[in-house]
Order: structure tokens, then sequence, then C-alpha cells
């Protein structure tokens, strides 16, 4: 058949990947989904998108898709598969045992960034309603929770302030940790634009990455800092800026505090972080420090983006800071072409972070101990609700190894290969007595599993996602669900399971009741989102139509703060046995652990992480390009193939966390941001060594791709 | 150049311009260098430019106090060999003794002496990258003249004198330069098409070759006119002696002090650099190569916007022809209506018209406007080589339209030629005798189209090949009525449908040949093409 | 650019970028329609829905002016200007449809379909099909000549493949890759009649600095760059007509 077959049914939805949230079409042909059309009215993307959304849906249909629900008494025994109702009364009954025997707090739940916000609003009140506690996380935890701290602390509101399209009125972007053209494809192709037109592009990064050199589009400084730095490059930045009088003061005075502002200048103004002395400490020129700074405060519209690169480390909160500190010293914040603004890595992880899935939060940012707050809840689920944070994810993990706590129900999330220091966790897994895993697939995670509950993909629900701009979309379903019940449905029956009667006809009641318990999301509802195509929070009685740009007028606290930042090393050291600093990030075609990409043709392009080193470290240890070698540090243990890279300095070593054979979480420390937990993935000490040749060689990665 | 020396009385003249090398002219210079030793006298040799007489080339001059019968002109002789050398040293050529090859006063040389060389002033006496020489020709006075005006007066002055783009299209300069001193930008610059890729021609060389500083002279005027600071020669690939030359001149003007940062110490800052393309005749149309000189694909862009306001890397640019630009210095030197006085209608000044092809005498001859094709091929020319009877010309270029006998009294002028769907172009003229077959001279012209199509638009890219496949076919007798009927279809999209000239134009010498030599495609004499004038 | 992306719309292709500007009014076969400043003749055509049929345009991307199919006639000026290329001005009179014009189109599309398979013709649904449909030519009056019918399918990449044979040159993926991504990964080898897009150094798409992305098989309006999943069970070229 010469002529390509022509799509029946388009239905236009949102990206499932990454937090550009590209709008797409969705096309079939006999009930398959076939084709994914860029959405030329998506305000993310404006027509286009990259290899995952595009093209690698085919996960959705893999025949590794577990489509009937199972249980087993042990993890050493093989899976039963169960109906929906057996699998629903076993978890709570198993649960309530637990609760009767451990006490209430040794159980929770973990919801996921890639489902939707009326999913991720349903195992918040699953953790409050149904379990009675507050131990409920979300994977922000161990990414941009620094940002929610960090960005609050300083500006008020813990989120992107800029909407994507503000770029194409900055004439000065700053990308602090993040590599837009290939974490954020969409967005860094938009940057790119905005590059060629003229705008100045400074880059801090231990890489030379694609987004600080790529045809027409070249950084004019790259402040390849050592990693662990960040606070100490940013101080010295802002020591240039008050040192030369180039902060904006009618704006600080409008409004911050200038006595605030004065005990800031008077930090960063020591001479402790004079470029002088930072520049050595980081591996940086002093000059390119100043350069970096004076572009930045000169603008006149000067942008940042930001990515994990800022928050993963010990000192991830006070980077966020120190990015809220620059914005506000210079002016940069409260129109077009400004701004301070995460670059959120999972479709759905802002929607995490709003929608009340934390320990200590509720809906909107607020505290559960604000008895007000509490109280405004309960009226409105009509059940007493527990007035104590609870316990953060890596808590939870600890006090799985300490005994206290025997239980959990993650929904897509896969924490075996995606968080740090993975021996502990293996350990906690394994001290759990029930725990419920709800995925597409069987991951390293459900490995550890007592419970499976089938997931549906976005591609078969309906719902809503949040992207990096606060921008709600619509998800629509596309095909039925695989296993017959939408991830949202497999809440609300866990939810009935546990004693609470709950029912929703359409997850758009579910938004409706986000929107009256949740302040930005007041105004937000389904039809409005249909009628405009999506909406930017704060959407409410002052904002109808939603917000494209923050802090305009005012800052949610009225005025904004400097925090004070002083730099504090990580205790993360190199020294004689671990020489070297590994740091980690993500390649295009690859998503986050894989999970999804890892069962697509994107294999084609990347099938396996390596580890890249600088020549000259490989030359010193005898490491050619190809050869495996072990990647030690003092928390274990992995082996990689070895990549020799001119990206980075001597000393660094980079390697991508896609596939669970790599363990490179394995390696990674189990330091953390002092004011968040999120892990400090960004900084371990390492050492690399060749794998002896008699030593047989690990398998390379088959790929798991269909056909 | 050899020395002076006390016993020098003769200096010799020999070409330096590259058709007389191929003809031998370094071998001629060499020998006479030799055999002067030899005989132990002392002659002064000087490599020139070349007069542009290419049938009398090697065409060795000779001047000075001990010639004979000159009165202090040059006595000419050629064409030289090497091997007649010595029997004109016997003959005493160089005190202007008679000889076989001897032509007398070269200026008194009919085809030369009834020329009106205003830009080709120099052609032939001086020597090239000699700045002395230059000025004592009348060199400089332009640019010194005009760095003592205001911009605006000297872009007036260019208006004045109707000199029109001599590289084709005819586009007013000083309308041009206009443009391009109103536009507001950082920075402006001044691009010299030196792609000359007519086939035939070669006045652009010869100022190159011949007289550099003239062609530098107007680029700093233009510089100086509407803002520009630096300037590009684009020079074709296939000229690289030209090259030699122009970077020549442009050290001895940097070392003098007539280009760089504070000329002469106007504060005019001004300087230049050849670039040279890769081989294909689109670069001559300026968009294309200007994509080129940017470091691209040559491919045309489409206008508007003209170059006079975003061309070089978006920039206002001048963008002229060599000989347009070498025509500047001697308009701001005598004024605008000095060379506004010349020519007819409105075809002001002259017009340097490369004579080629199967021609008796081929050479240049720079004439105002209004003189005819007749007088051009039969007086200047002397007809065919062939000594047979001139059966078509073509005017213009590969892309202008073949006259027969019936049109030679048309008067070079731009109108008066386009009204016959000819053009003037950059002034080349390609006779034909009667042994030429039209209809594949017309197959020749899709096939040049196609060859050098950039093949952006559809119509030349695909058309071109189409062209030459259905002339072809016609030629070979198969369909012709149905093959005929396509091809004058075609010719109307290419014209019509075309984003630049090459496609445009490539139909204008097929629709002539079928429209005056109807017969050398095996079509019937009364076929008159519906939609050609 | 900020009106470029904003106001684009997915049911309607304005054929180029739709601009930031005052607004400048002008008719189109008789009918009067105002846009902005800086906007195309093709762009008010398309907002007053008297469309004019095209190849190498697209709202997505900068005007390119090669394809030549979408020539109107302008009061007051010579020739048959390209709409995509000509910006507007106040009291234009544009006409879209007229003999003179069918004849230009027409004689560009055979000249397409001289060097495009005759059997993919019928039965296909790309935009090239709309043109034939809109112009009324199907086929070609050349007799067969040179041609790239024989040109190699690039399937080397997993999601989609490139069959030069019905590549028109018309450079919308080159200008994708360009504007839209900023990869530069493709251009256009070869001067003329062997015109032909690459990637990269006339490489595999895959081994080249493609990331697909996508866009420039969003762009192709032939289908020329093609999703595999929208054949089943694989791609199969039409066999040429026996000669």
């Amino acid at each position: 058949m010469p002529n390509p077959r022509k799509p029946e049914r388009s239905v236009v939805t949102t990206c499932a990947y990454c937090g550009v949230g590209c709008g797409f079409k969705a096309e079939t042909i006999g009930g398959r989904v076939v084709r994914m059309i860029p959405w030329k009215e998506g305000k993310a993307n404006h027509g286009h998108s990259c290899v995952k959304g595009r093209f690698a849906f085919d996960y959705y249909d893999h025949p590794d898709r577990v489509r009937k629900p199972m249980v087993r008494n042990r993890i050493d025994e093989p899976w039963r598969e169960v109906t929906w109702d057996e699998a629903f009364a076993h978890a709570a009954a198993e649960l309530k045992r637990i609760q009767a025997t451990y006490g209430s707090g040794s159980v929770g739940a973990v919801s996921s960034s890639r489902c939707t916000n009326e999913e991720i609003f349903l195992m918040q009140k699953f953790a409050r309603v149904g379990l009675r506690n507050n131990n409920i996380d979300n994977c922000s935890r161990i990414c941009h929770s620094p940002t929610q701290f960090g960005l609050s602390a300083t500006l008020g509101a813990g989120a992107a302030s800029q909407h994507f399209d503000s770029i194409l009125q900055a004439d000065v972007i700053l990308v602090a940790g993040a590599n837009p053209t290939e974490g954020h494809p969409v967005f860094g192709s938009l940057m790119k634009r905005r590059i060629r037109e003229g705008a100045r592009l400074l880059v801090i990064d231990p890489r030379r990455t694609e987004t600080a050199d790529s045809p027409h589009c070249r950084a004019d400084v790259h402040l390849a800092l050592r990693p662990g730095t960040n606070v100490a490059v940013l101080d010295s930045m802002a020591h240039v800026i008050v040192r030369e009088r180039l902060y904006d003061e009618a704006f600080i005075r409008a409004r911050c505090h200038w006595s605030e502002f004065e005990q800031w200048m008077q930090l960063v103004g020591d001479a402790r972080y004079a470029p002088e002395t930072v520049g050595p400490e980081a591996g940086l020129d002093p000059e390119d420090i100043r350069r970096a700074a004076r572009i930045y405060a000169k603008g006149p519209r000067s942008t940042i983006y930001y990515g994990l690169g800022v928050t993963e480390h010990s000192q991830g909160s006070t980077g966020v800071m120190c990015l809220g500190n620059l914005a506000l010293a210079c002016g940069m914040l409260g129109r077009e072409g400004v701004g301070v603004n995460p670059l959120r890595g999972q479709g759905n992880v802002q929607g995490g972070s709003c929608l009340g899935s934390w320990p200590h939060m509720f809906t909107g940012y607020r505290f559960v101990t604000d008895e007000a707050v509490r109280k405004s809840f309960e009226a409105d689920w009509k059940i007493a609700l527990d007035p104590e944070p609870g316990l953060r994810l890596p808590n939870m993990f600890d006090a799985a190894v300490a005994g206290t706590f025997k239980a959990i129900y993650i929904q897509g999330e896969d924490p075996v290969q995606s968080d740090p220091n993975q021996n502990h966790i293996v350990a906690a897994m394994r001290s759990m007595e029930c725990v419920i895993v709800q995925d597409l697939y069987l991951t390293e995670t459900a490995k550890f599993a007592h419970v499976f509950l089938p997931g549906s993909s976005s591609l078969e629900k309906n719902g809503t996602f949040t992207n990096a701009e606060r921008r709600v979309s619509m998800v629509r379903k596309v095909v039925e669900p695989l296993a017959g019940l939408e991830d949202w449905q497999i809440t609300v029956r866990m939810i009935n399971a546990m004693g609470y009667p709950l029912h929703y006809d359409h997850p758009s009641q579910i938004l409706d009741e986000v929107a009256r318990l949740s302040p930005a999301y007041q105004g937000m509802s389904f039809p409005l989102i249909e009628r405009l195509g999506s909406v930017q929070w704060p959407c409410n009685a002052d904002a109808p139509e939603g917000t494209e740009v923050l802090h305009e007028k005012q800052f949610p606290r009225g005025r904004a703060n400097f925090m004070l930042t002083q730099y504090v090393p990580t205790t993360e050291r190199t020294d004689d046995r671990f020489p070297l600093l590994l740091t980690t990030g993500r390649i295009l075609s690859q998503y986050n652990v894989g999970t999804q990409t890892r069962r697509t043709g994107n294999v084609a392009w990347y099938a396996e992480d390596v580890l890249d080193l600088h020549r000259s470290d490989a030359e010193a240890r005898g490491i050619q390009d190809g050869d495996q070698v072990t990647v030690t540090s003092r928390y274990g243990e992995t082996k990689l193939r070895a990549r020799i890279s001119e990206k980075m300095n001597p000393g660094v070593v980079y390697t991508t966390f896609h596939f669970a054979q790599s363990k490179a979480n394995a390696v990674t420390s189990d330091l953390s941001d002092w004011a968040t937990n999120c892990p400090e993935y960004k900084v371990t000490a390492v050492e690399v060594a060749k794998v002896p040749a008699r030593t047989e060689a690990p398998q390379r990665v088959p790929a798991e791709a269909k056909s | 150049m050899s020395e002076p020396s006390s016993k020098v009385a003769t200096t010799v003249y020999v070409p330096r311009d590259s058709t007389a090398i191929s003809l031998g002219a370094d071998e001629v210079a060499a020998a006479i260098a030799a055999e002067a030793q030899r005989r132990g006298l002392g002659v002064r040799i000087v490599r020139t430019s070349s007069r542009g007489l290419f049938w009398l080339e090697p065409l060795v001059e000779v001047a000075g106090a001990e010639v004979q019968g000159a009165g202090g002109a040059r006595l000419g002789y050629g064409p030289v060999t090497p091997a007649d050398v010595p029997g004109l040293f016997e003959a005493g050529f160089h005190r202007g003794g008679a000889h076989a090859l001897a032509l007398g006063k070269v200026e008194a040389i009919p085809f030369l002496a009834r020329q009106e060389r205003l830009t080709f002033a120099r052609a032939g006496i001086t020597d090239p990258v000699s700045l002395s020489d230059y000025e004592a020709h009348g060199g400089l006075r332009g640019l010194r003249r005009a760095l003592g005006m205001a911009p605006a007066a000297v872009v007036e002055e260019v208006v004045a004198s109707g000199l029109r783009g001599r590289g084709g299209a005819g586009f007013p300069t000083g309308i041009k330069w206009r443009t391009v001193a109103a536009a507001q930008a950082p920075r402006k610059y001044v691009v010299v098409n030196a792609d000359e890729g007519d086939s035939g021609t070669y006045s652009d060389r010869m100022v190159m070759e011949g007289d550099p500083f003239v062609l530098l002279e107007g680029m700093a005027i233009a510089g100086w006119a509407t803002g520009a600071s630096y300037g590009y020669i684009y020079l074709r690939s296939e000229y690289p002696d030209a090259k030699r030359v122009l970077e020549e001149a442009l050290a001895v003007l940097r070392k003098t002090g007539w280009y760089g940062t504070n000329i002469q110490g106007s504060g005019f800052a001004f300087d230049a650099e050849v670039r040279v393309g890769a081989g294909a005749y689109i670069c001559g149309e300026e968009t294309a190569l200007l994509e080129s000189l940017e470091g691209k694909r040559g491919m045309i862009r489409y206008k508007p916007p003209l170059p006079a306001i975003k061309g070089l890397f978006g920039l206002p640019t001048v963008v002229n022809n060599v000989v347009s630009l070498a025509s500047v210095p001697i308009v701001l030197d005598r004024g605008g209506k000095y060379h506004a006085d010349y020519g007819m209608g409105r075809s002001r000044g002259t017009l340097p018209i490369q004579l080629a092809g199967n021609v008796k005498r081929a050479g240049l001859v720079e004439k105002a406007f209004g003189v005819t094709l007749r007088t051009l091929i039969e007086d200047y020319g002397g007809g065919t080589r062939s000594g047979r009877p001139v059966r078509a010309v073509q005017v213009g270029g590969p892309l202008g339209a073949y006259f027969d006998q019936s049109l030679l009294d048309l008067p070079l002028d731009y109108e008066a030629l386009a009204q016959h769907k000819g053009m003037v172009g950059h002034g080349g003229i390609v006779v034909f005798d009667d042994t030429v077959d039209m209809a594949e001279q017309a197959r020749y012209a899709m096939e040049f189209c196609a060859v050098e199509s950039c093949g952006k638009c559809t119509p030349c890219r695909i058309g071109s090949t189409r062209g030459e496949e259905l002339i072809r076919r016609i030629i070979a007798g198969q369909d012709v009525a149905a093959n005929h009927r396509q091809l004058l279809a075609l010719c109307d999209v290419m014209e019509h449908a075309s984003l630049c000239a090459l496609g445009g134009m490539a139909p204008w010498p097929v629709l002539s040949a079928l429209k005056y030599f109807p017969g050398d495609f095996g079509l019937p004499a009364s076929k008159e093409p519906a939609h050609v004038v | 650019m900020w009106s470029e992306l904003r106001r684009l719309r997915d049911d309607v292709d304005y054929g180029t970028p739709p601009r930031d500007g005052a607004p400048v009014s002008l008719t189109v076969d008789g009918v009067p329609v105002t846009v902005p400043a800086g906007s195309s003749v093709m762009l008010a055509a398309t907002s007053c829905r008297k469309s004019v049929p095209k190849l190498c345009a697209t709202d997505t991307l900068e005007a390119f002016g090669s394809c030549r199919v979408c020539l109107v006639e302008i009061e007051g000026r010579r020739g048959f200007p390209a709409a995509c290329t000509t910006p507007v001005e106040a009291g234009m009179v544009v006409r879209t449809q007229s003999p003179r014009l069918q004849e230009l189109r027409k004689g560009v599309m055979e000249l397409y379909l001289s060097d495009f398979p005759a059997s993919e013709v019928p039965g296909g649904w790309s935009e090239l099909h709309e043109v034939m449909a809109a112009t009324g030519v199907t086929t070609s009056p050349y007799p067969t000549g040179q041609n790239h019918l024989d040109a190699p399918v690039d399937e080397s990449n997993p999601y989609f493949l490139f069959d030069p044979a019905k590549c028109i040159v018309c450079s919308r993926c080159v200008r994708a890759c360009e504007e839209v991504q900023g990869t530069f990964a493709l251009t256009v080898a070869g001067r003329g009649f062997q015109s032909k897009i690459v990637a990269s150094q006339g490489e595999r798409f895959l081994d080249s600095e493609c990331v697909s992305c996508g866009a420039c098989v969003q762009a192709c309006p032939t289908h020329s760059l093609v999703e595999k999943s929208l054949f089943e069970g694989g791609y199969h070229r039409a066999q040429p007509p026996q000669a």
C-alpha cells in the first residue's frame, strides 16, 4: 500500500512526559493510537514537539503492560491474578491490620507526578481520609522541593513566575543547572529562537551542554563550575552586583524590605564572596563571574531558568534562594521577559506540588497545622483530620528500616530505581509487610510489592495536568483503559475499601472539589479549560482566566524577602580514595527512569547509561572509550560503559539514570538539602576503575522495545 | 619591471592581462628581455593592462625618445609571438622600425580611435598597480572631490549622471545609493558583483586586472556617499589573476593611506577585501551572491526586502557591478552632467561593449549608448572571422534573445532592445555565422539554465531540464507538433512564474530562435509563437 | 515573535506567520479584509476565506517563495507576485483567481508531476493531493525524462521514513529544523535538478544530528517524510509504470 492510512479520530490531549506539557492531537485507527501530532494551539508548545511525545507512545500497549490486578503474600512468591474487588479488599484488609498492629502512622502513600491533578488530589485524600494520617508525599521531594521552599521564602510563591512565551521578550537568559535542549526540548527550541534573534545567554553548568553550545546558539558566558559550588558562585555574582551598584534600588525600595536588602548586601559584599576568592574554589575565571553578573544585572530584561542542577544539592534550597535574591536585587520580576522559573521535570510534578501531596501541607501550600485551613477541609470532607504533619518519603524509608513503618501505597513511582542510596531503599522495601504498587508495568519497586494494581496511561483517562508554567491543560481519554479502570477510579475504590464512601461521576467533579479547597485553583473548571484551551493558576476572582505573569503588582506576602544565603560546602568531599565528582543528568530520548521510553523505539539512540569522563582522567586510569568501568562511592558501586568526553572539566564525571541495570543510584549519597531532604544527586565523590579483562563484562542492556 | 638605466631610451609595454597571457604575453616579455640583453640594449619593460584589442594580442607597444615617427605617442606591434622577437629587434622595432606586425600609432587604430573611453581611459596605458601612474592619468580626483562634499551631494551627483547598473539589470545607481544612504543601521556595506558569468564577457575582468584602482576608488566613493565602512569584492573563482592584482592594489592603497581608518585625514574609514566564489553563475544574481558571501548556499532571496535595506547579514548594502563602480570616479571628477551628456533616451553615459564569438576583431568597444548593433559588428568587429555571413547575434549574455539580420539596426539602448525581448545586459555581443544551428543554440540555453539553476523554484529547477528534453526531442523529430506546443507552454510558465531572471529569461533565447529560425527546428516558417512580441 | 506563535490556529494554515502590527486594510477578490502590517497577502487571503493554493508555505515557518503555486494578481503591479512573499499594503487590490493564474498554476503542477510517482496520485491525502484537486492537475503532459523516482528510501529512524521519490524540494523540512527546532540537521545538497534533501553530511537520518522531533515530518506536504505507524505491515513503494 503506497499511500499512508488516514487516521479516523483525533483527540486533543496533553503529553505525559516532561514539564513542558505539549498539547497533542492523539490520532487513532481502529481504536489504536497511531500518531501524535503536536497541537498548534497548545500554548506551551505552539505546534512543536520532541521525540518522546511525538513518537514514543508505543509503550502504552507494550506486551509488558500488566492488565490484571495481582496479589501475593510474600515477595518471593509468584504473583496471583485476582479481580479488582479482591485486590481492593485484600489491600484494605492488610492496611487496617497493620495500622491496628503498629499504629496509625505505620502506613503511608506516595502520589505520582505522571498522574493527573485529580489523581494526585485523590492520593492525598486517600492518606487523610483513608489512612487517617498525613503520611503522603510526592516525587518532587527528590527534585524540586527546594524550589517550593526557596521561592516561597523569597518571592512568596514556589512556582515559575512566567509563562514560556515570556522568553521571547527577554534580553538576557540565565540557565542554571538545567539543559533545556535535552530536558525540556520544546522550550529549549523556543529559547534558541530568542537567542538567534540576539538575546544573550549565560549558562551555569559543570558541563558544556548542548544548551551552552549548539549551532547559532552559544553562551556569552559559560560558568563551568565545580559541582557543589552553586551558592558560592551565585553569591559571588551578587557580590559584583552590590559592589558595582548594579542593583535596582527603586524596585527594591518599592517591592522588598530595604533593611533585609542591606543585610543581604553585607553578607554577599564580604570579601569571602569576591570573584577572586570564589573563582579558584569553583574552578572559574573571576572575570567570567564578573561578566555574567554585569550582563544579568544590565538586562534590561533578564530571565532565569533553572533545574535540578540547582535543587539536587545539600544547599538546594539555598541555591534557589540565591536565584530569588538576584532577581529581586535587579528588579527582574513582575513583567514579561524576566522572572525566576524552575523547569519542572515531569508532566505533572507541578500538580503534585499544588494539590497537597505533602506531609505538611494541604492543597494550595497551606499547612496541616493551620487550624482554620484544616477545619475547612474537615467541613468539606466531613471527617476529622490528623493535625500532625506526617512523614516525608525518605523518612518513611528510614522508619521502615527502623521497623516502625510497615505499609505503603505507591502510585506511578519507582523509588527503587529513582531514589538515592538504593541499598537503603531496598532494605526499607524488604522490611515492609504490605507494599501496594499502582503502575503500568512491573517496575523495580514492584519486585518488592505484595499488591499490584494495573494503572492507566494518560491516553486512557480524563483529567488535567499542570505544567512548569502553572498551566492546567486537559488530558483526554483516547482509548479505554487496558486494565479496565482509570487511575482515579482505582484510588476512589481504595478510599472506599478503607471505609470512606466516595463517588465521582467524572474527574471534572474532582477538579471542582480542588477549586473549592484551593485558592489558586478557585476559578478552575473543566468548562473553563475547554473554552480557553488551558488556564494558568492563580485563577480566581481577581484573575478569572488565569495569570500569565506573577508578581506584577504585589508579591503573595505583599513584599518579597531577601534571604541570607551563606555558602556551606557539602560534606561530600573528594579525597584520595574518591578523587572525582560524579554529577548526573538526562538525555533527550529517554525519560526519567526509562519505564516508558525503554519500551519504545527510542532505544535506537540510547540503549544504556554511560559514564562520561574527561580524557585526562581516563588516561590516568588506563581507560579507553567503550571500556567497562566500575564507579565506586562511599555508598555503593556500579558498572557502566565509559565514554571519553570533552564536555566537562577534568575531575568531573557524568552519567544518566535511565536504565535500571546501571544502578546509578546505588552510588549516589544519602546527603540531602537541609530544608527539604531533596537528595544531593548532583555531587558524589567517586573513583572510577577499569573492569579487569578477566571479569565477564555485563550484558549490554537488551532493548525492551517491541519488534 | 626592469630598473631604468642611463642607457634606457625605449620603454616596451607588454600586457599582463590574462587574455594576453593566454596568448603568450609572458613568453613574449621574457623573449624581449632576453633578446635585449643579448644585444646589449637597454630597454625598460613595463607590464601594462590590455587595450582590449584582442585580435592583436600580444600587443607590444614602444615609446620613448628613440622611437621615430611617433611624436611621443606609442607605436604598436602585434600580434607578437616569441618567435617574432628576434626579427622585431632586427627591424629595430624598439626605435619604431617597420615590420610586418607594425600597427603604427596605437591610438590611431580605427577600432580604438572611434571609441569614447570614459571608464576604460587607462586601459593598456598604465601599470595596473602603480598608484603614481594612476594618479598621473586622472586617478583619485573623483575621491578627492567626493571627500570634500557632503555624502548626500555625492549621491545626487551620481543620480544626475544617469548611470545605470552595468551588470545587466540597468537599475539607476544613484537611486540605489539614495536608498542605502537613507537606511538606519549600525553598519552598512558595499558589495561588488565581480561574478561576471555571462559567456563572452570580460569588461569586469579587464577593469580588475588592468585598472583596479578605478574600481577601488569607486567603492570608496560609494562608501562615503552611503555611510558604508567596508567593501567585499565577490570575485568569480575563474579569475585568479584578478584576485592577485586586486589584492596588490589594496595593499598599495592601505600603505598610502587611501584605504584604512582615516583616509587622508578626513576621518572617513573604509577598507575592503576580495572573497572568491565557487563556480556558480547564479551567484551573479545579487541575492544569491549575498547568500554565498554569508557562507550559505547560493540561493535566491525573494525581494522585497531589497538588499539596499536588508542586504549582507541583514544590513543595508550597495550591490553594484564592477563597471558601475568603475564609472563613478569620472562622474565625481567631471560632474554628473558630463556623463549624462553621452548616450540617448534613458540610457546615459557609455557602455563597454564586449565583442566575442565568430567576429574578426574581438575586443572592448566603449561607446555612448545609441550606437547600432550593425556598426559594432561590422565596422568595429569587421564581420565574422570565418568570412561567412552573420546569421545570428546574441546580446546581453546567455539569456538574451537571438537577433537576426533584420534587427541589427537597433541602437544599443535599454528600452529599444527590451521592446524586442533583447537585453543590453552586461554588454556582451556574441556573433554567429550561417553555420550555426539555432535549434542547438536553443537547446543549449535550456541546458545552461539547468546546469546553473540554484534549484529553489520549480519552473527553473524542473522546467529547464524538461525544456532541454523537449528541444532534444524536437531536434530528433519526435512528436514535433506536440512537443513544440508543450515547449511554448513551458516557456510561458518559466517566464512568468520563476523566482528570478535565470528561469525568467531562459525562454528568451529559445523563443527568439523559434521565431526567427523555425526551420532549424523542422518547423514551418509561418508558425508564429502566440505570445512573443 | 509574539503573534507568530500565539495566534496560530489548529483549523487554519495561514500560509505565513501571523504578525504584530498596525491594521492594514485591503481587498482580496473583492472581499475587504484587515490584517496586521507585516502580514503576507497569503495570510490576508486565508483570513477572508479566499485561500490561495500553496505548497512551500505553512504558517509555522517564514515564507520561502519557491514553489510558485501561490501566484496572484495585484492591481497596478506587473507580473504575478507570490502571495506568500508579498507584504500587504493599504488599499491593495488582490485577485487570487483568473484564467491566467490557473494557466500558470497548472504549468507549475505539471512540472511537479513530471517527477512524481504517478501511481501514488490516486488515494493520497497529503497537501500536494489537495493542491492537485484545487488546480485540477493529476497528470503530467511531459514525456518521461530525468527523475528521482529510484532514489533510495531512508528507513533508519525508528519512527519515520524519508522517500525522496515524493520530495518536491519545497524545503519545509529544512526550514522546520532550523526555525522551529533549532537543530539545523537538514540541508539541501546539490544544485538545480540534482537538489536533494539530506540529513547532516548526507548521512542516514539516524546517524545524523537529527533529534527526531518530528517537525520535518509535520511540515512535509507530500508524505515524503511520513510516520511509519501510518503504514500497516511496512512501507512499500509503488511499482513504477511499465516504461
